[in-house]
């Protein structure tokens, strides 16, 4: 069974990201991002009947998708809480379009909302369960700029990958989010320079490598194809899918090098029937920096290893060869939990509706999302397409 | 995991993974070994990842491994590593083939290298546990 041409996104809703406590609760941020893409999609909230969710990854408040069903006074048929971690913004699309070809509903609304509390901000990685409380913890702290600093290490050794190639990627996204009004770090371009001389975390990776963690949501709706063009604005469509999982904890990864997007994106592509040469537009998880230069390789943009020259001499703005991550990605724009992997989602929309202001790629008919989750641990890969 | 260990980053070993943890506080590498395919296996747990066999046995092991990766940790991003930092977190891979997160004591930061050979240390940080860390091999 193919997805191919099912399924539509029509309608987006995304909430500027904000440093700090936002005053406002996951629910909240949550519940306001869904409004605005029901009321973009041209829906009345009873239309809803389908809501998909993910944990929000700051405070562990939001667990079940009974809560936001029962803060908005939404009745779906098809309810489900999905956490592939970052990777689940992405995941939803697939899962949504599966549900509506069912015939099970016919709107469902994806929303994640998170309200940074940093007294609470620990909560998160209790999610990757007891064995890594057990046997890793013990070691060390955050697992996560741990597991990616590892990973670029291992990448430098086994590559030749260089420091400065990895920062580029920390630059050229912070360029684009120049042109975003909303991105958190808009206005502020840096250097490699600025990269290289911000404090060394864990090493080889400073704190320009990773991302800036943020309050806020984002949402969207997914609909049949066959419905989708009466919707107020172009409808974007999936056109292929593909999802891999290869482990969960850092020292348990058959690889530090290699992720699971040699997989799924091969799914997606096929499913599509397109290659990444076709690709106007893409969107690659960027919890840090060396994680994109893991995902060009992979995905098949460039050859395996040559993933941080490629950057380097790429240009990726949104009139460049490679138009990536034009809206910051999260290392720029900002990660407001699990909805930062729902901004490559809105991201891809507005560019292939035509609506990306001064981000427009010019002629972007076919979008391309990798998300991540965990530690290179699961990856989801979208093709999104103007026409079905 | 109880709220307060979690806090502490104290590993709560089960019943399954207790005879790791009693080993270590004897100054013993103890993991388990497929009693049907015979390949090691680590964390511990009920069932062989390799052939789904229900029954593992716990054996000694060398003590001997490589760094696969590491990192030196710089900022301590939590309150009970604020007086240790700089530390190294890293992967070690067992002579066995196992893999395991751990850190690397007694030598120099700029001395650590991939695939240097290391030895397994024990370290009582409290009465009750013993952590698996390891130094270069001499």
């Amino acid at each position: 069974m193919s997805l191919r041409g099912e399924a539509a996104i029509t309608g987006i809703g995304e909430l500027k990201p904000m440093k700090g406590p936002a005053g406002k609760t996951s629910a909240g941020l949550a519940a306001e991002a869904a409004k605005h893409a029901i009321e973009d999609a041209g829906l009345k909230r009873e239309e809803v009947d389908g809501l998909l969710l993910t944990h929000s990854l700051w405070d562990l408040s939001i667990l079940l998708p009974e809560q936001l069903a029962e803060y908005m006074k939404i009745t779906p048929a098809y309810a489900d809480t999905m956490d592939v971690g970052g990777a689940s913004g992405a995941a939803m699309v697939w899962r949504a379009a599966a549900a509506v070809k069912a015939g099970v509903c016919k709107n469902v609304l994806c929303v994640c909302g998170d309200a940074l509390n940093v007294s609470r901000f620990y909560e998160g990685p209790r999610r990757m369960g007891p064995l890594q409380a057990e046997f890793e913890r013990p070691y060390t702290v955050m697992p996560a700029n741990c597991a990616f600093a590892m990973i670029a290490r291992r990448h430098m050794h086994e590559y030749g990958t260089t420091r400065e190639q990895i920062a580029q990627v920390a630059v050229k996204q912070r360029a684009n989010a120049c042109l975003h009004p909303d991105a958190i770090f808009h206005g502020q371009p840096i250097s490699v320079d600025d990269v290289l001389k911000s404090p060394l975390v864990a090493d080889p990776l400073h704190r320009l490598d990773m991302v800036m963690p943020v309050s806020g949501a984002a949402a969207y709706i997914v609909t049949a194809a066959d419905r989708a063009g009466d919707a107020l604005h172009p409808p974007v469509y999936l056109l292929g899918c593909g999802e891999y999982v290869t482990h969960n904890i850092i020292s348990q990864a058959p690889t530090l090098t290699k992720s699971p997007a040699t997989v799924s994106a091969k799914r997606a592509f096929e499913m599509a029937g397109v290659t990444p040469g076709d690709i106007d537009h893409v969107g690659l998880y960027d919890c840090y920096t060396i994680t994109v230069i893991v995902e060009l390789e992979d995905v098949g943009f460039c050859p395996k290893g040559e993933g941080g020259s490629f950057v380097a001499e790429m240009d990726t703005s949104p009139t460049g060869k490679l138009p990536l991550n034009t809206h910051g990605g999260e290392l720029s724009f900002g990660q407001a939990g699990h909805s930062g992997g729902m901004s490559f989602v809105v991201e891809a929309v507005q560019q292939l509706r035509g609506e990306a202001g001064q981000r427009q790629v010019p002629n972007c008919e076919l979008a391309f999302i990798n998300g991540n989750g965990g530690f290179l641990s699961i990856q989801t890969s979208l093709v999104l397409g103007r026409s079905r | 995991m109880t709220q307060s260990a979690y806090a502490k980053g104290l590993p709560e070993p089960t019943e399954v993974s207790q005879p790791f943890w009693s080993a270590a506080k004897n100054r013993e590498l103890r993991i388990q070994r497929c009693t049907r395919c015979r390949q090691y296996v680590f964390y511990p747990r009920e069932m062989c990842p390799y052939c789904l066999t229900l029954t593992l046995e716990w054996v000694k092991v060398t003590g001997r491994g490589k760094v696969y990766s590491w990192t030196v940790v710089r900022r301590p991003t939590e309150p009970r590593f604020e007086k240790k930092v700089p530390f190294v977190f890293a992967v070690v891979e067992l002579e066995e083939g196992p893999h395991l997160a751990t850190n690397i004591v007694n030598c120099k930061l700029e001395d650590i290298s991939m695939g240097m050979p290391v030895q397994a240390v024990f370290d009582d940080i409290t009465p009750e546990i013993t952590l698996v860390k390891f130094e270069p091999c001499r």
